[in-house]
């Protein structure tokens, strides 16, 4: 993503811009602050996000010529939106116009004054209109790739090429992706909505989801060597943070920000000094941003206090906090986090979950415990290839002395590995083990 | 990138007088606004400088003054965190609240590398 300007803006704050550079760097930030928004106006006048998006980029167009010369407007939301409704008005009239006979004219610009009328609708209800956007972006009809990239263009107002950047991928292939998704949605006339009842629940997971799967990108990159990409994990915290303004009473959504905030106190603590990661239990506390624990810990109880202590994130907040309450490791309350990981198998069972359900059941209750769980897992197909696994079986087998079978461990752990950090930490253990192994 | 938000309103925070509802009503749909774009980390209002207190120190030797404080323009009387993308964009934002007199002064804060 981009690298931040940091340069200070000095002197008083004028409205209007001095010079045609610091124009140009307001009406980037006014286009990440007014984009969703103006985005999520437009697809309730226009039904489609692609028709949406081009209209809203004509009025950035607009504003790029305009402001540096006239000044930034006072209301630039406002000016957006009413720039960007002018030219959707003129595009739904020459759509017509091919489209249709020519007495009809009239009825379109009834239709035109109509999409008029809609500007103080627009002004009152962009909490909703954002809402059915997100839901609309994170449609289950798109693949999850598509959702992301989708969401992180018309909700995070990214351009392709940090979107691109953000996921390793050629700018044309993000492209492609983008354009696609937009076909799609229209091709399956997915409505601009924010579903109710029954349908919610899954729509609001295919959200939760999409958020999700960005923090992730950025908390623990796939492949490359940049162990982590906190822009991604920012932009996810943000996301989550306006879900959860635009949808209080939903505790799920709490949840998922209780865990991404917990998650993210500990990205400063990640890394060591050469850039290496650092695992959980071996970090310096200190280094946790006491803030955003704090704001995890709140929102979680939120999400219990609505009823939602036992949904698929709050439970794995209700884990994260457990280690964020310990001042030390040691302090940490092994038995409660095997107890909630109990009820996350409960709730969905899964090879990935059992594998933390032994390190936990490890730590509680002495490395022998853990390790039956592990071996029990070693025939599990889905596993065949997940570093992890090896991983965590090398670190029980190293704590009941077993060193030469440990290395061996994380030798395969450091060989399923994409990740350049990761895998120089797997192969560190493994040295560590052939020493122990000289040792002993 | 967390930013600072520092309200330096002058006189009229020391004098301690509460806003109208008017103005109460424009600063919370400002703070509603900033929630619901999730910029907010945190956010505070401080008592008048004549119930603070400063400690000056001077090598091993520590005095404690009372208020209130003479410099009244430069008295902060309220705090936001914010996390924002840069700088133009917590000025973008800035730019909007209700306010009609003071300084708001913007303050990147320092973050561990990587962060």
């Amino acid at each position: 993503m981009r690298s931040s300007s940091s340069r200070a803006c000095e002197g008083t704050l004028a409205i209007g811009p001095r010079n045609a550079t610091e124009a140009h760097r307001a009406i980037e930030a006014i286009w990440r602050i007014e984009s969703a928004r103006l985005i999520a106006g437009l697809v309730r006048v226009v039904g489609d996000i692609g028709t949406a998006e081009e209209v809203a980029q004509d009025a950035l167009v607009a504003a790029l010529e305009q402001w540096p010369g006239e000044g930034v407007p006072e209301r630039p939301g406002a000016w957006l939106m009413g720039t960007a409704k002018h030219r959707a008005i003129d595009l739904i009239r020459r759509r017509k116009t091919l489209e249709r006979k020519h007495e009809e004219i009239g009825r379109d610009v009834e239709m035109a004054r109509e999409v008029l009328d809609l500007d103080t609708a627009i002004d009152d209800e962009v909490g909703d209109d954002l809402l059915g956007l997100i839901f609309m972006a994170c449609h289950p009809v798109l693949a999850k790739d598509a959702r992301v990239a989708l969401t992180l263009r018309v909700l995070g107002g990214l351009t392709t090429e940090e979107i691109a950047r953000a996921f390793l991928l050629p700018v044309s292939t993000t492209a492609q992706r983008i354009v696609r998704a937009k076909r799609t949605l229209a091709e399956a006339h997915v409505r601009f909505e924010v579903p109710g009842g029954a349908e919610r629940v899954a729509r609001l997971a295919s959200v939760l989801e999409v958020i999700y799967l960005i923090f992730n990108e950025g908390y623990s990159a796939t492949a490359g060597d940049e162990w982590i990409r906190p822009a991604l994990c920012e932009e996810a915290l943000r996301l989550g943070r306006i879900l959860a303004e635009l949808t209080p009473t939903e505790p799920e959504v709490h949840g998922l920000v209780a865990l991404m905030e917990i998650q993210a106190s500990r990205l400063g603590a990640r890394v060591g000094p050469s850039g290496e990661p650092v695992l959980l239990l071996d970090q310096d506390r200190a280094r946790w941003d006491r803030l955003l624990i704090r704001r995890g810990l709140a929102a979680l109880e939120r999400a219990e206090s609505l009823g939602g202590a036992l949904g698929p994130y709050a439970l794995q907040a209700a884990i994260a906090a457990c280690h964020a309450r310990a001042t030390t490791a040691g302090e940490t309350d092994w038995p409660r986090i095997v107890a909630l990981y109990d009820a996350v198998a409960q709730l969905a069972p899964s090879p990935v979950v059992e594998l933390n359900r032994a390190v936990a059941v490890g730590m509680a209750f002495g490395p022998a415990a853990g390790l039956d769980l592990v071996d029990a897992l070693v025939a599990e197909p889905s596993l065949k290839s997940y570093h992890l696994l090896p991983a965590v079986r090398g670190d029980l087998l190293r704590k009941l002395g077993r060193p030469d079978e440990a290395r061996a461990e994380f030798e395969r752990a450091a060989s399923l590995t994409d990740n350049v950090r990761e895998r120089a930490l797997l192969q560190r253990r493994a040295a560590e083990c052939a020493a122990e192994q000289m040792a002993g | 990138m967390r930013v600072l938000i520092m309200a330096k309103e002058g006189n009229q925070s020391e004098a301690a007088t509460p806003p109208t509802p008017e103005a109460m009503a424009e600063y919370q749909k400002f703070d509603q606004e900033l929630l619901k774009a999730g910029v907010v980390l945190e956010a505070g209002r401080l008592h008048p400088s004549s119930q603070g207190k400063r400690v000056r120190f001077d090598g091993k030797k520590r005095t404690v003054i009372d208020g209130p404080f003479a410099e009244s323009k430069e008295l902060v009387a309220g705090y936001w965190l914010w996390q924002v993308r840069s700088i133009d964009e917590a000025l973008e934002w800035l730019k909007r609240a209700p306010y009609d007199g003071g300084t708001f002064e913007v303050r990147e804060v320092v973050e561990f590398e990587g962060m």
